[in-house]
């Protein structure tokens, strides 16, 4: 068996049964960033010297029974807005360019727990503001299933790394959609957890109360293993969770549909929706009524409120959030200034990029004294709202199913003209982070062109166990998702 | 001529003396080489988070419950957003919407009476670091040892109406936080601070003129005096028929005048909306109970104790327990040498003066209170005069000596027998034939002459009584001989 088109899971199960050296995973991942690194661009940042000394450390730990998790050994890209102590951390912004945090994110410390091997800072939209990776200040990272199309966002580095092989698994962050809907680009499988289960320390915020850190991997099982292995109460974190259910592995091994409810909101269903992606998403319906699953429609009044709420709240907190980068402390600082405040102004026009800007903006003026109750104090109350009609939505059901994006991948350059347009790209993904409920995304389809399809499955809060074991035995009865590397247009 | 009313409020900074900062582990302790009491947390570095520390909030509830507020059982912390190199995220996490204690009172006391001053609300909020602005080397640098050092700020009701009463409102407070323990409260420290908004109104006026807010006050006297010149410069303007503006105003204690810092038109829009990186706190009826039930004796129930227990009066109540550490300081002084009215002089007199003389905190007095309750027995057993025993506490004060042996070692004890007292006599009276032969005469006056001749020889080992009994025994020994 090649290693390329092994999982985590498998890559670390023959480490531990010695059949691999740790230091062959590492090696392979780096051949095949060699190889489509120059196309891809998945990363910013890669550390082969220090991944493969780590892998000689990991190596000895596993035979002196240190590491005996299911990932030890595993190679494992994390997304440039986690911090990782000594190693640039620039969320992907010509702000943050120099800058090295003196500390590391707590997933990091879990990683290196479990026996894991950091190998590099994948790309991502600027502060994850962005649906497509384009609006990185390091350039975009391309569909490793065709080199014309974005990733999605803004966890696009992570999900292609996966998808081209650069990785075995990541590390995303979401705050809208950013893991699930480039998930579903890309092909890959990755998880939004309930807001809390996943320490933000060392996260670097876009908008704190929305905002989790996810696994993106190769199938469903992978996507449990590392999610067991990030989440757990983080006392540094005051919004952290002390979850006693957190063995999400277990969750997987009964493969059942039968009896299961799922729910579909219609309006989900309805325009705006691409007839492909629209396909796909009924084919897979069938596979899990065909399996003993119930689905019924249901109506979901809230919809056309789910975007307007995210981007004011979301906003907001960023333009507080990104307060501090301001040239005083680290960071970029503008070469020639008068004075404090022009050296404030100097250097966050030109730290910060358009999109970026856009949102600083909304958000200030959404919380500007005269419009605070108008704007934000309205959309608190509309995410109250929906999260109502979520709650009631699962007193009937086991699982929401939605797409995870309106539409497949679309291609460089065309997303970023119009801005409200993509906003709008996001409608599916929103009201999970504004519900604080977990989701996941799996791949159930592609479209006449290749490119993949995700399918959403959204739990209630806590509910990660049941979204795992319904995308498991999905993912069971679908059988092995092509990947780009057979099949994919760039194999 | 028209008569003017001075109305004033104050928002008063009190900074928590807990050992650790707000929102994470590092110390509070003042002072320390810049930037070495410092974390991630609380230097704004990208991805770190606040952590809640529960003693604020516990000293935020006894100065609420203290001040006679109300408790918002459910509050939350709200960011305050603006832009300066002291503030490492560029906002500063304060409470807004739902601050942790509304609606009280406390009681002041001036030449008028008592009057209560009505507290608008109480918050708690993180202090920010400090700039140091280099003109040698024409930079700023920036120390966030105090960033994020907790704070609690005092919202008055515009109830004052002179200096005098906003004094008396500091001192109120002041020592409220002392004897809760929450804070120190020194204004040389910053440890307190004060803002005072003021406007003037015609007396009888029922409406309030338009206020101007005072900031950088660092002392009871700036605030008098910045208070006075702040009514001044109101009144002339209303009576020149120009308009007070709304505005921040600085003080400048040295020039004793104050210049517009920026007007309402430009003040500042803080986009304030609760914080997401904390959640709510939700505060219980027990954990209410449990302070409220604990809370230290206050200086007022302390003055009554000492008036009933120690048989006190209400002025020497007043005075030793203006100051919590000297209270206690005296308490145990009277109890261990059980005259409370003795101690209190003592306190009252050498205490205090040498406190004053020495230019010393009272908070920094210290001396083991049994020194001075046995100095006390001592002069009560006429074992040491009191002129002595002065001078002997002066070194219990400074150095905090054993004054029973230090008292023999330097013969300083009062003599017992009479023998040494003769012989003193006997050689005073032949050196001094003269005055002797007035003494035996009859001359009274001549009585003070020999009684200042001895104790100046005995150096205070006798007491004036003995040497005077001692006197009158001779002379009538002489006068029948």
């Amino acid at each position: 068996m090649e290693l390329q088109t092994m999982t985590a899971l498998e890559l670390s199960k023959k480490i531990r049964q010695r059949q691999v050296k740790v230091a062959d995973g590492v090696k392979e991942v780096f051949d095949q960033i060699e190889k489509k690194e120059g196309k891809v661009h998945a990363y910013l940042d890669l550390y082969k010297k220090d991944a493969l000394a780590r892998a000689k450390e990991v190596e000895k730990g596993i035979m002196d029974g240190i590491y005996t998790g299911p990932l030890a050994g595993v190679p494992i890209a994390v997304k440039d807005n986690i911090c990782i102590k000594g190693k640039k951390t620039t969320c992907a912004s010509k702000i943050l360019e120099n800058f090295v945090p003196q500390y590391n994110a707590e997933v990091i410390d879990r990683l290196e727990k479990a026996g894991m091997i950091v190998i590099g800072k994948t790309n991502m939209d600027e502060f994850a503001m962005g649906s497509t990776t384009e609006t990185s200040a390091y350039g975009v990272t391309r569909n490793p299933w065709d080199l014309e199309h974005v990733p999605g966002g803004s966890s696009g580095g992570s999900c292609a790394a996966v998808a081209a092989g650069e990785a075995f698994m990541a590390l995303g962050s979401d705050t809208g959609g950013s893991i699930r809907q480039p998930s579903s680009f890309c092909g890959v499988t990755g998880i939004k957890p309930t807001y809390g289960t996943v320490s933000r320390y060392g996260l670097v915020a876009y908008a704190s109360s929305l905002d989790q850190i996810g696994p993106v991997g190769k199938d469903v099982a992978d996507c449990a293993a590392l999610l067991e292995v990030i989440a757990g109460h983080d006392p540094k974190d005051s919004t952290s969770l002390d979850r006693k259910d957190l063995d999400f592995s277990k969750s997987i091994e009964e493969k059942k549909l039968l009896g299961m409810k799922f729910g579909v909101p219609k309006e989900f269903l309805a325009k705006g929706l691409d007839p492909e992606v629209k396909d796909a998403f009924m084919e897979t319906l069938k596979v899990l009524t065909s399996q003993g699953a119930i689905v019924e429609f249901f109506s979901v009044e809230t919809m056309e409120y789910m975007i307007p709420a995210y981007y004011i709240i979301a906003s907001a907190e960023a333009s507080s959030n990104l307060e501090r980068f301001d040239g005083v402390k680290y960071g970029y600082r503008a070469a020639e200034y008068e004075g404090l405040h022009d050296m404030y102004k100097k250097t966050r026009t030109e730290g910060f990029g358009e999109e970026v800007k856009r949102r600083i903006m909304l958000g200030s003026f959404v919380l500007s004294s005269g419009y605070y109750d108008a704007y934000y104090l309205k959309a608190l109350r509309t995410k109250a709202l929906i999260k109502q009609e979520f709650d009631r939505a699962f007193d009937k059901y086991d699982v929401i199913l939605a797409p995870a994006a309106p539409y497949t991948a679309p291609k460089i350059g065309e997303s970023l003209k119009d801005p409200l347009a993509m906003y709008l790209g996001d409608i599916y993904t929103v009201a999970v982070n504004l519900c604080g409920l977990p989701g996941i995304t799996v791949p159930c389809g592609q479209d006449k062109a290749g490119m993949p399809i995700g399918i959403q499955m959204i739990g209630n809060c806590f509910g990660e166990h049941k979204i795992l074991r319904a995308a498991a035995a999905y993912e069971a009865e679908r059988g092995a998702f092509p990947t780009p590397l057979k099949g994919g247009k760039e194999a | 001529m028209k008569q003017y009313e001075t109305v004033i409020g104050l928002e008063v900074h009190v900074e928590l003396a807990t050992k650790t900062k707000i929102f994470c582990g590092c110390s509070t302790e003042f002072g320390g080489a810049p930037n070495t009491h410092t974390c991630p947390v609380c230097t704004g570095m990208p991805g770190s988070l606040p952590v809640l520390n529960r003693q604020v909030v516990e000293f935020a509830l006894k100065a609420g419950i203290a001040a006679n507020c109300q408790i918002n059982q459910y509050c939350k912390f709200d960011r305050k957003n603006y832009f300066y190199p002291d503030n490492p995220q560029n906002y500063q996490i304060s409470q807004l919407y739902l601050p942790i204690c509304h609606d009280g009172w406390v009681e002041i006391e001036t030449s008028a009476g008592k009057k209560k001053i009505r507290i608008h609300e109480m918050h708690m909020e993180e202090d920010a670091g400090k700039l140091i602005h280099d003109e040698w080397e024409d930079c700023s640098l920036v120390d966030y040892n105090r960033s994020g050092v907790p704070l609690i700020e005092i919202v008055s009701e515009p109830d004052m109406r002179s200096s005098e009463e906003v004094i008396a409102y500091l001192e109120k407070l002041r020592c409220m936080m002392q004897y809760l323990g929450v804070s120190d409260c020194k204004l040389q420290e910053g440890s307190m601070r004060a803002d005072v908004n003021l406007s003037v109104r015609e007396v009888g006026s029922e409406t309030f003129g338009t206020r101007t807010e005072m900031k950088n006050l660092n002392s009871f006297k700036a605030i008098a005096r910045a208070i006075e010149g702040e009514r001044e410069r109101q009144i002339e303007l209303i009576e020149e028929g120009r308009a007070v503006v709304q505005e921040t105003r600085r003080w400048d204690d040295n020039k004793e005048s104050s210049h517009a810092m920026r007007s309402k038109e430009d003040a500042k829009d803080y986009r304030y909306f609760p914080d997401p990186d904390l959640p709510p706190i939700h505060i219980s009826d027990a954990w209410i109970y449990e302070i409220r039930t604990s809370q230290p004796e206050l200086r007022e129930e302390k003055q009554l104790r000492y008036q009933e227990e120690f048989e006190l009066p209400a002025y020497d109540a007043g005075i030793l327990t203006e100051s919590r550490h000297l209270s206690e300081l005296f308490e145990e002084v009277a109890n261990l040498c059980g005259s409370p009215k003795k101690a209190a002089n003592w306190f009252m007199g050498e205490v205090l003066r040498l406190t004053k003389d020495k230019g010393l905190d009272v908070e920094k007095v210290s001396f083991t209170p049994k020194h001075l309750a046995d100095l006390i027995q001592m002069v009560e057993k006429k074992e040491v005069s009191a002129q002595n025993a002065k001078k002997v506490f002066e070194k219990v004060f400074d150095e905090d000596i054993e004054p029973v042996s230090y008292i023999e070692e330097h013969g300083l004890k009062i003599v017992e027998d009479t023998g040494l007292l003769n012989d003193i006599l006997q050689k005073i009276m032949d050196e001094n034939p003269g005055p002797l032969a007035e003494l035996l005469g009859g001359k009274e006056k001549v009585f003070g002459f020999f009684v200042g001749k001895m104790m100046r020889e005995l150096k205070g080992k006798a007491s004036p009584d003995a040497v005077r009994e001692a006197l009158v025994k001779e002379v009538e020994k002489r006068k029948n001989q």
